[in-house]
């Protein structure tokens, strides 16, 4: 049975979606961390903050999309490649939990409340302190200089199986690269 | 009547004590006007973003006087030193002395002196008066809960302050879609009556 050309259109939604809100709070989060404190630092903050909430939201049905329908069985490659790719995505989807999870933290721990979009208030996840706050702000930006290392990997990777394997591996995530092919 | 005289006497004699104990131990109404310095606070709520910021002033000094028996005497003065906020982070503490703030350098205090207390029923107060923040004098209401236990007298209230109208936050943060115009600020002090250890 020949499988699947291409990942489903749900998979494909919630992947795209999730580049871009990545791709939106990370730039988002070293820039305003860096500025003096301003109506605007505190407006980017709270942009940056609603990013993240909106990972977290995602990912819940993406796992569910994930585990209810088999992705695309992989293309043809040597066994330490599939093996890498297979870790990378695990440590993809993770992060996607820890790195919003862990700034989350670190706000409540700096006694900031997160509250989504301006409207809906999270629960501080723990109490406001000091020492706590430096902990997950360090915890937060290691896991995010990781997560960017590791979407440079996969990015790197689909491209290398775009553009010189001349693979589908990523036309079957963005099936507009057949059509203009 | 024909009530004897020895039994008036005997009477008087039984009743007239326990009419003077009854009548110590209600006490005369006190008057409560010895502040407990360590146990005031001026706390406030601020908004930015709609995230609700929990701040306070450190330091306070609060002159008060509660009468019990004629509430209407009583009066209160509180003096913030208003370069001992805690506004939620270090950084808010630096930033809200500066010029467009709090301008601590020309306006170190802030001031609250009564001019009336209105019993509102029960233990419930509205204490009138105005209020002096960074070179402007508003007139002030806000109600008080007043709490005695034995000869110690606590007093909590609170008030909306609209920090626009004493120019906390102009220029840049004058947007209060960013850092919202009402800001809660709440009160607590205990005062002990006059004659007590």
């Amino acid at each position: 049975m020949p499988s699947r050309p291409h990942y489903t259109v749900p998979a494909r939604t919630a992947h795209w979606l999730m580049a871009a809100l990545m791709l939106a709070a990370f730039p988002l989060g070293v820039y305003m961390h860096e500025l003096p404190l301003s109506p605007l630092k505190l407006q980017l903050i709270s942009y940056h903050k609603w990013l993240g909430v909106a990972v977290l939201l995602l990912i819940l049905p993406r796992l569910v999309v994930r585990l209810a329908h088999t992705p695309p069985v992989p293309l043809p490659a040597p066994t330490w490649q599939q093996k890498t790719a297979r870790a990378t995505h695990l440590l993809l989807y993770a992060l996607m939990i820890a790195v919003p999870v862990t700034g989350w933290l670190m706000s409540s721990a700096k006694g900031f409340p997160v509250v989504f979009l301006g409207v809906l208030p999270l629960p501080d996840l723990v109490g406001k302190n000091k020492e706590l706050g430096e902990l997950f702000r360090a915890a937060h930006e290691f896991l995010n200089y990781t997560l960017l290392g590791l979407v440079g990997l996969h990015v790197a990777a689909a491209l290398k199986h775009h553009f010189i394997d001349r693979d589908r591996t990523l036309s079957r995530m963005l099936p507009v690269l057949e059509r203009v092919r | 009547m024909n009530t004897s005289l020895p039994f008036n006497a005997a009477l008087l004699a039984v009743a007239l004590p326990l009419a003077t104990g009854a009548a110590l131990a209600a006490g005369p109404e006190p008057v409560f006007n010895q502040v407990q310095a360590d146990k005031s606070r001026v706390d406030f709520v601020f908004k930015q973003m709609n995230v609700p910021i929990e701040g306070h002033f450190g330091k306070v000094r609060t002159n008060l006087v509660f009468d019990a028996a004629a509430p209407a005497k009583s009066s209160v003065r509180l003096e913030l030193d208003l370069s001992s906020i805690d506004a939620g982070s270090s950084e808010a503490n630096s930033e809200v002395l500066g010029k467009p703030w709090f301008n601590v350098k020309d306006n170190p205090t802030a001031t609250f002196v009564s001019t009336a207390v209105k019993p509102l029923g029960g233990n419930r107060f509205e204490v009138v008066g105005n209020l002096s923040l960074k070179g402007k004098t508003q007139p002030l209401t806000a109600p008080v809960t007043v709490t005695r236990q034995g000869d110690t007298a606590t007093f909590d209230g609170g008030f909306t302050l609209k920090r626009l109208e004493f120019a906390i936050g102009d220029g840049i943060w004058a947007d209060t879609s960013v850092v919202a115009n009402d800001v809660d600020v709440r009160f607590h002090a205990v005062a002990r009556s006059a004659g007590t250890k």
